[in-house]
């Protein structure tokens, strides 16, 4: 197991609540402030305190958008996370690890599950290893992973008595701080931007700040003059940046920040919930920064509502929206099915709404706390009866930002219920990315009069009685929020006349449901072809190529996609790649995706695409669930027919390792028609 | 401007029952609009499902016809966004009490200023008369094959210990009545339910508008009649919290009366607490303009469509120098 040269891959692992997050954001911060890229992803259990847990971190000189499975460094606060993941340590690697677990025993492991039980008993099996620690070290020992002992309690009552201070119980939290400063020593850090680092995230506490900053460079040393010869492992991988890190074009995002800092700009001003993992802290970002400082020196906010449930939630969000205000729900699967009905009569009515959709793994409870795209078909489809929606799905965390004003546009444009797609993946994810624009994409509130514009009744347009749903403006008519003088109207779930009150009369039936469909049309017509489908990558420079791998995605498998073609490419020299990535996903974008794919081909037969088996062009789908549901919609939608799908349905997301993978035997013909990926911890 | 008692009414054909309680109820409203002066553009009227989901149609006010059971939700999300709103919920009992009755349980903990008024039948009317959260026990209402097999939710009862603020029950024939207490109820600051007696003369041939206005003789002096509906207030009943010392006190009279049925079947105002803090003073003390720049009325955009958010001091603290000790 080697690992790709160009990144080093960091492991930091424990029990929920000993603090994994805040070392791993330490760790982050010092790093980034460096000058480095990085991508991180948090993996954890549905539980409080004591299940495992895990942050993953890949560093690199240049922008990283995935991780691997491979690790460089394995940063251990207890003996169960020496077990899950000391298999995938990188030959060459680093262990770091607290002696102490040598004296237990793998099976007095209650929390450990059964994959990676059979899979260190699997190994310690094949290399003739006793089922212990003892063994698994033994093991290591023989990969050429360099084992660093941290003998975290007796390190802390040292520097206690170094500093003077003998509350041992209070300085246990240093373990953290310590044992990343021990990656650091291994990374031949530099001292001085870990010191700056770890001050900017306890900046609010300066006390505190440096005691940790003794604890780390204790930490440090201790690596340094132990093991003198580590740190020219990675010392050619990753150079440093010889002054700090000045430029201020490069932030350092999560996943969960990045959509609400967008409802802000796109004007979001009322936002319900009720919790649910991975869609909470979405609300709690929004409701923290609840006061929103304006360009005209006035002061906005947002309402955050915590309901009694998803149906409350979706309902106070319609009847806000219905006010006049750009008005939002956040929720992921178990929440959006009791969503479905009042979906409905947003689409009935003409309602515009956001619903921020962050999938996790389903059915029902599923998967809680782990990454799935099983809900595409569901967004597509929930409620019953036919009404007009937007489904659009974000690639990563920095699209999640613009798209989220995107969205709120076609809401009020197209006057619907829109379904953003977010993830559990983009939402536990970090990354170093571009600083936002956020100037760039424009309000369009549509034909919307505002409380500010009275509404006359001589306009042209009105005549005796406001009509909400006048048939004579085409498929969107004039929308006004309740309290306009002249605007009165009326919505009802049931089907409508133009004012709004309840029918059964065939021919305005018919009228309504055609006023409501033919959105879908004009969704098409009028959206930029960027924003429906964007091709992610695509070898330019590589001029007649015959053989030609078209891949097709959506939402946030677009990451290692674009990691795994960026290697993959230059291996091939006579294959031309190709990444196009859908993001509206309802509408389909039907005809420009098929005239993209022929271009792209440059040749077609008939209807159909690769009538010819011995077709150069070799299509295939890659997303995270079992129906291969894009694939569904290709199918539905258009002539285009995949040759593979590769799929994953474990609950964890798609490592570049495996990818890389799966596309090189693709290419060597090794696979059926069902790639079916299942790395991950 | 001056609004006539005609300007609050629409001239959508009404399909209720003839003798419906409905009517009496649709009459108070409108009744109450008018003579408080409200403005019918000021007003929203949102309804649940059933016979009663149908009143804003007959209003000529802002009308907001949503789901089965989901009346409140809806009607709160709107009065948070527009405080400014007259807001009136309406729905049947089985609307509130049964598929909705989650929400009514926490509308209370919320205390937002709106008027939630149940028509209240004991009967599912639009789907053919199947029991309702109100029915008692052991009735057996026409359409039913059997006795009920649920027993009945009190909602005065339910109403006080979920923390509404304003509690009345009205009877729909006595329309003065009813307008006046509905009066009350949009002039109190906070959550109000009035529960609205409203017999359904097709499907529920127990609680009728007969049995509700009949009589038991005094067992002393037979020349007494003693009618089944009696007004609190004429019996010196008094559950306005005066004082927020008075509040447990006030709530558990009113508990208390709000216990009788069998003889006698109080109609007023059972409790009355305007001292407690709505949700919108909530809002209030977190965000300092809320009232005067609720989400409804703030712009968002400039002329060009530029946004007016100045995001700049949260992007800084995502910066990778930010915090960077120089």
């Amino acid at each position: 197991m080697e690992n790709f040269r160009e990144s080093v891959s960091w492991v930091i692992g424990g029990p929920q609540g000993s603090g994994v997050d805040s070392a791993s954001h330490i760790f982050l911060k010092s790093i980034t402030m460096a000058g480095l890229h990085v991508f991180g992803k948090r993996e954890y259990y549905s539980n409080i305190k004591g299940e495992h847990s895990y942050f993953s971190v890949r560093v690199s000189n240049s922008p990283v958008r995935s991780h691997v499975d491979e690790i460089d460094i394995l940063v251990t606060f207890d003996a169960e996370t020496v077990v899950r993941h000391s298999p995938y340590l990188a030959n060459k690697g680093v262990l770091i690890f607290d002696p102490e677990i040598k004296g237990k025993k793998i099976e007095d492991i209650h929390t450990l599950d059964f994959s990676s039980k059979k899979k260190i008993n699997k190994i310690l099996n094949d290399n003739n290893k006793s089922f212990d620690f003892i063994g698994i070290l033994e093991n290591l020992r023989e990969r050429n992973v360099f084992l660093i002992e941290l003998p975290y309690f007796e390190l802390i009552k040292d520097f206690s008595e170094k500093i003077n201070d003998h509350s041992l119980s209070k300085l246990a939290r240093i373990t953290n701080v310590m044992s990343l400063a021990a990656s650091l020593a291994i990374l031949d850090f530099d001292t001085k931007k870990m010191e700056n680092g770890i001050r900017s995230i306890f900046s609010n506490k300066p006390k505190i700040a440096e005691i940790n900053v003794n604890a780390a460079n204790y930490s440090y040393n201790y690596i340094k003059s132990k093991y003198a010869d580590i740190s020219e492992r990675f010392s050619k991988k990753l150079t440093y940046e010889k002054t700090n890190n000045n430029d201020n074009n490069i932030i350092i995002a999560q996943g969960s920040q990045t959509s609400p800092l967008g409802k802000i700009v796109a004007g979001c001003r009322f936002q319900t919930y009720y919790p649910i993992t991975p869609a909470t802290d979405d609300s709690e970002y929004l409701e923290s920064n609840q006061i929103i400082k304006q360009t005209d020196n006035g002061s906005g906010s947002v309402v955050v509502i915590q309901t009694e449930d998803e149906i409350s939630a979706i309902a106070m969000a319609i009847g806000a929206s219905l006010t006049g205000v750009r008005s939002c729900t956040t929720t992921s699967g178990p929440g959006f099915s009791l969503m479905a009905e009042a979906l409905g009569w947003a689409g009935i009515n003409e309602v515009p709404l956001i619903v921020s959709l962050y999938q996790r793994a389903g059915p029902s409870t599923g998967l809680p706390t782990r990454q799935e795209q099983g809900d595409l078909l569901f967004a597509i489809n929930a409620g019953h009866g036919e009404f007009p929606r937007i489904v659009y799905a974000s690639g990563d965390i920095e699209e999640s930002f613009y798209d989220t004003i995107k969205v709120f546009n076609y809401a009020e444009k197209y006057q619907l219920p829109v379904i953003h797609m977010i993830d559990k993946f983009i939402a536990n994810s970090i990354m170093t990315c571009k600083m936002f624009d956020y100037k760039k994409i424009k309000i369009e509130r549509g034909k919307f009069i505002n409380k500010n514009s009275h509404l006359n009744l001589n306009d042209g347009n009105i005549i005796e009685h406001f009509k909400r749903f006048n048939l004579d403006e085409g498929p969107v008519s004039t929308r006004v929020s309740l309290g306009t003088e002249n605007g009165i109207f009326w919505n009802t779930g049931d089907e409508h006349d133009e004012q709004g009150h309840i029918t059964e009369d065939p021919e305005i039936r018919k009228k309504m449901v055609e006023k409501r469909m033919s959105k879908l049309q004009l969704i098409i017509e009028q959206t930029p072809s960027q924003d429906q489908i964007t091709v992610e990558f695509e070898d330019i420079l590589k001029e007649n190529i015959e053989h030609k791998i078209i891949i097709l995605s959506w939402g946030s498998t677009k990451g290692v996609i674009l990691d795994t073609l960026e290697r993959i490419s230059p291996e091939f020299e006579n294959i031309k790649f190709v990444f196009i990535q859908v993001k509206l996903l309802h509408p389909f974008p039907s005809k420009l995706l098929e005239d993209t794919i022929n271009k792209l081909i440059g040749e077609k037969t008939g209807n159909d695409f690769k009538q010819d088996s011995n077709s150069k062009t070799t299509l295939i789908s890659i997303e995270m669930n079992y129906l291969a549901q894009l694939d569904i919609l290709l199918k539905q939608n258009t002539t285009i027919n995949t040759d593979y799908n590769i799929l994953k349905y474990n609950g964890r997301p798609i490592s570049l390792s495996e990818l890389h993978e799966s596309v090189l035997n693709i290419i060597n013909k090794n696979l059926g028609k069902r790639v079916i990926l299942e790395n991950g911890v | 401007m001056e609004y006539k008692l005609s300007d609050y009414k629409t001239e959508v054909h009404n399909d209720w029952c003839a003798g419906c309680g409905d009517f009496g109820i649709l009459n108070s409203i409108q009744m109450s609009l008018s003579e408080l002066k409200i403005p019918p553009h000021n007003v929203a009227m949102f309804s649940g499902i059933g016979c009663s989901g149908k009143t804003p149609h007959f209003i000529h006010t802002y009308g907001i016809h949503t789901l089965h059971g989901r009346v409140l939700p809806f009607a709160q999300g709107a009065k948070l966004s527009n405080p400014n709103l007259k807001i009136i919920a309406v729905g049947g009992d089985g609307d509130g009490l049964g598929i909705g009755s989650g929400h009514f349980v926490n509308s209370g903990r919320r205390n937002v200023d709106i008027t939630y008024i149940i028509h209240n039948n004991g009967v599912y009317g639009l789907t053919k008369g199947q029991a309702a959260p109100t029915l008692k026990l052991g009735m057996k209402t026409k359409s039913l094959s059997q006795p009920n097999m649920n027993d009945s939710i009190n909602p005065i009862s339910l109403a006080i210990i979920c923390g509404f603020t304003f509690i009345a029950r009205g009877y729909s024939y006595d329309v003065k009545h009813l307008k006046d207490i509905i009066k009350k109820g949009i002039l109190h600051k906070g959550l109000s339910f009035i529960d609205v007696l409203q017999p359904c003369p097709t499907y529920n041939d127990i609680n009728t508008k007969e049995w509700y206005q009949s009589y038991e003789t005094d067992k002393e002096d037979p020349s007494i009649k003693i009618p089944k509906i009696y007004k609190l207030e004429e019996e010196n009943y008094n559950g306005i919290v005066n004082n927020e010392i008075e509040t447990e006190d006030k709530m558990s009279i009113a508990l208390e009366k709000s216990r009788e049925w069998e003889k006698r079947i109080p109609i007023g105002v059972f409790y009355q607490n305007d001292k407690f803090i709505t949700y919108g003073e909530r809002l209030e003390n977190r965000i300092e303009n809320y009232f005067s720049s609720p989400p409804a009325y703030q712009i968002v955009n400039d002329k060009e469509g530029n946004t007016i958010a100045n995001i700049d001091s949260l992007l800084e603290r995502l910066k990778t120098n930010y915090g960077l000790v120089k």
